[in-house]
């Protein structure tokens, strides 16, 4: 199978910090990757730069064969192929999640008004939130808001999803939901990046792991081996205190 | 403290109160032979004190009624709400007091001593306001210097936008965005040209002679409708990323801001005429209209920059990561909550900007207040200054809590929080 996303020696910095150092990634069409590693060891950056949320400074980013750059005049047509989630949500609180849901299919994707409904009704029922459509995202539980802004993601039929620690910000309760709904998503065959430190969910769909400490991808390896048999002795350290 | 001693409890509490009362009642005796009779009752004491005894008798009295719970339902309510401790005795008692002296006098010049009838000043002999003024003026309040035979062009053009506003609210959702477009884009140009006429064998009028209350709302109402998108592309363009735009927004917004109103009005109507080259002319009227719009279009700038500040950025890593582009992603995204939060801001901007309007009598236009100040020079109806203002204050008032109403209204109506 092809990659669908190369980075190539990849650099970042913020002012004089370097936030990513030399990172080098392939992602296959429908593998699952996982990225755990300590905070601030620029595991969000690594994600947030495949859909240029931020911008890096050296190397090479290409995504579904176009290559991220300064110049890529329509940088939305592969961030539409791109979803992703976040740690707060980011719901648009001023719309209901039906309307979360239809706004970027019918103002980005041109989808008529109708069947952008139906698609959005079918994704919500995916995560099981369709009774709460004609909610607004203040009148939900986190689990629920993450839900929904999974399906809001969805709706634009993304090629790769990328998540940023999507359970991070919700109560112990409310995390199986979420990835209950996560390991369904990748059981489908969709091509995903997660930042998480759920290992259970991690050693469940993750086909490769990822071990990032300062700025650097320190280990990667098949998810057996990485928590089999991890060859840093920082990632080693790592694993001993989260599992 | 003896005041502390003198304290009612259940038992006592009927000789307390018959004490309590009555010095209460002496109090309000006191202010009220002072106001309405012109007798001192308490002259006989020092002047400080005759002067504060109302308040001292009233304290007394309410120290003597308080008591934490008694059964009796007028009374704890009484001690709750008024009579909580001394200090909110002596606040209840001085705004009670206040009350009482100026209202009715106020109440007197307005209504119960006031002229209605008559058409001269002559014909007011009461000792209150002299409504006559206002009513005999009352045209050219309302409609300046516009020819008596013509007014009705501009009663059409105001009952056309009064039938619109209300049919908004009326009229089934569908319909709904038609009165808007209507509104926006078809009526301003079927009023200008019914109000000026010159067009289908209407009498042309300058605009000179347009006044009063209905140019009050014709320069609000066009500053209003531009001023906010003109602000709204400031605020943008004072966050972009773009140099050129980002500087050429900061210049324009504080060099604006930085001036008085009076100073760009003036310069509107004197010097800018002088940079015009021979031969254009622009309506005096059009150039204040310009200059007002820029000028509120700044401050509305700075309001809606607070709103786009006050958003999380999270807002923008996800409407850009659903693939929306700068302008997909401000006007459906970013503009409808950060003009959400500002609503309050935006109000007090709108607000401004209607009083600001008398501002324009600089320029030789007389609006509401400017007919007013006119009217009062009359040689025939000197010395109704005070007439005219209030009356001009009651309508500015009524006019602005109006739209302080409406945006209340609007913040509820929007709220999507639980």
């Amino acid at each position: 199978m092809s990659n669908i996303i190369e980075l190539k020696k990849v650099n970042k910095w913020f002012d004089k910090f370097q936030v990513l150092k030399d990172i080098d990634l392939e992602v296959k069409t429908q593998e699952k990757i996982v990225i755990c590693g300590p905070s601030g060891s620029g595991k969000s950056t690594l994600i947030r730069c495949i859909n240029r949320l931020e911008n890096h400074q050296e190397g090479k980013i290409v995504v579904d064969n176009t290559e991220i750059s300064e110049d890529t005049k329509n940088i939305e047509i592969i961030r539409a192929e791109v979803g992703m989630v976040f740690q707060q949500f980011n719901l648009f609180p001023h719309l209901s999640i039906l309307d979360n849901c239809t706004l970027a299919p019918i103002w980005v994707k041109k989808l008529p008004k109708k069947k952008a409904e139906e698609l959005a009704m079918e994704n919500l029922k995916r995560v099981q939130i369709e009774d709460q459509a004609l909610k607004f995202p203040g009148q939900l539980s986190g689990g629920q808001q993450q839900r929904a802004a999974i399906a809001r993601a969805l709706c634009m039929e993304p090629k790769i999803m990328l998540f940023d620690e999507p359970t991070s910000a919700l109560d112990p309760e409310m995390i199986k939901e979420v990835l209950d709904v996560m390991v369904d998503l990748a059981k489908g065959g969709m091509t995903m990046i997660v930042v998480t430190h759920e290992m259970g969910f991690a050693k469940e769909v993750a086909d490769n792991m990822i071990f990032m400490d300062e700025g650097r991808i320190v280990e990667k390896a098949k998810t057996k081996d990485f928590f089999d048999s991890p060859k840093s002795d920082r990632t080693k350290l790592f694993l001993s205190q989260i599992l | 403290m003896i005041l502390n001693i003198l304290k009612p409890n259940k038992e006592n509490l009927q000789n307390y109160l018959a004490i309590g009362i009555f010095l209460l009642l002496l109090g309000f005796f006191d202010i009220f032979s002072n106001t309405f009779l012109n007798v001192n009752i308490t002259g006989f004491l020092p002047s400080i004190i005759s002067y504060l005894s109302p308040l001292i008798l009233g304290t007394l009295g309410l120290h003597f009624i308080r008591i934490e719970y008694s059964g009796n339902k007028t009374l704890d309510r009484i001690n709750n709400n008024l009579n909580s401790s001394n200090f909110n005795a002596i606040l209840s008692l001085i705004v009670i007091f206040i009350l009482l002296k100026y209202v009715p006098p106020t109440l007197n010049w307005t209504f119960f001593d006031a002229n209605f009838l008559g058409s001269t000043k002559e014909d007011c002999t009461g000792d209150g306001a002299c409504w006559v003024f206002v009513k005999v003026w009352f045209n050219r309040f309302m409609y300046g210097m516009y020819p008596n035979a013509e007014q009705w062009r501009i009663n059409i053009s105001f009952l056309i936008l009064f039938v619109s506003i209300v049919s908004i609210f009326v009229l089934p959702q569908k319909f709904k965005k038609y009165i808007i477009l209507f509104l926006l884009f078809i009526f301003p140009i079927i009023a200008l040209n019914l109000i000026s006429g010159g067009l289908f064998g209407l009498k042309w009028i300058e605009t000179g002679a347009w006044g009063g209350l209905s140019l009050t709302f014709i320069v609000s109402a066009f500053a209003l409708i531009f001023c906010f998108p003109i602000g709204v592309f400031l605020a943008l363009g004072r966050r972009s990323d773009l140099p050129a735009i980002k500087y050429s927004s900061i210049s324009f917004i504080e060099l604006w801001r930085g001036v008085p109103l009076i100073t760009v009005l003036f310069m509107s109507a004197v010097m800018f005429p002088m940079f015009l080259p021979d031969g254009t002319y622009m309506d005096k009227l059009m150039r204040v209209i310009i200059a007002i719009t820029l000028f509120e279009a700044a401050y509305m700038a700075e309001v809606v920059r607070g709103g786009l500040q006050a958003l999380p950025r999270g807002q923008y890593d996800a409407a850009k990561s659903l693939g929306m582009g700068y302008w997909r992603m401000h006007f459906l995204i970013i503009l409808p909550q950060a003009l959400k939060l500002v609503i309050p801001g935006i109000a007090n901007t709108f607000l401004a900007l209607v009083k600001d309007t008398p501002l324009i009598f600089v320029v030789g236009l007389l609006e509401l207040a400017g007919m007013i100040g006119l009217a009062k020079t009359n040689p025939k109806w000197l010395g109704m200054a005070t007439e005219g203002y209030v009356f001009a204050a009651f309508v500015f008032w009524v006019i602005c809590f109006a739209m302080s109403r409406y945006s209340q209204n609007l913040e509820k109506k929007l709220s999507t929080e639980r």
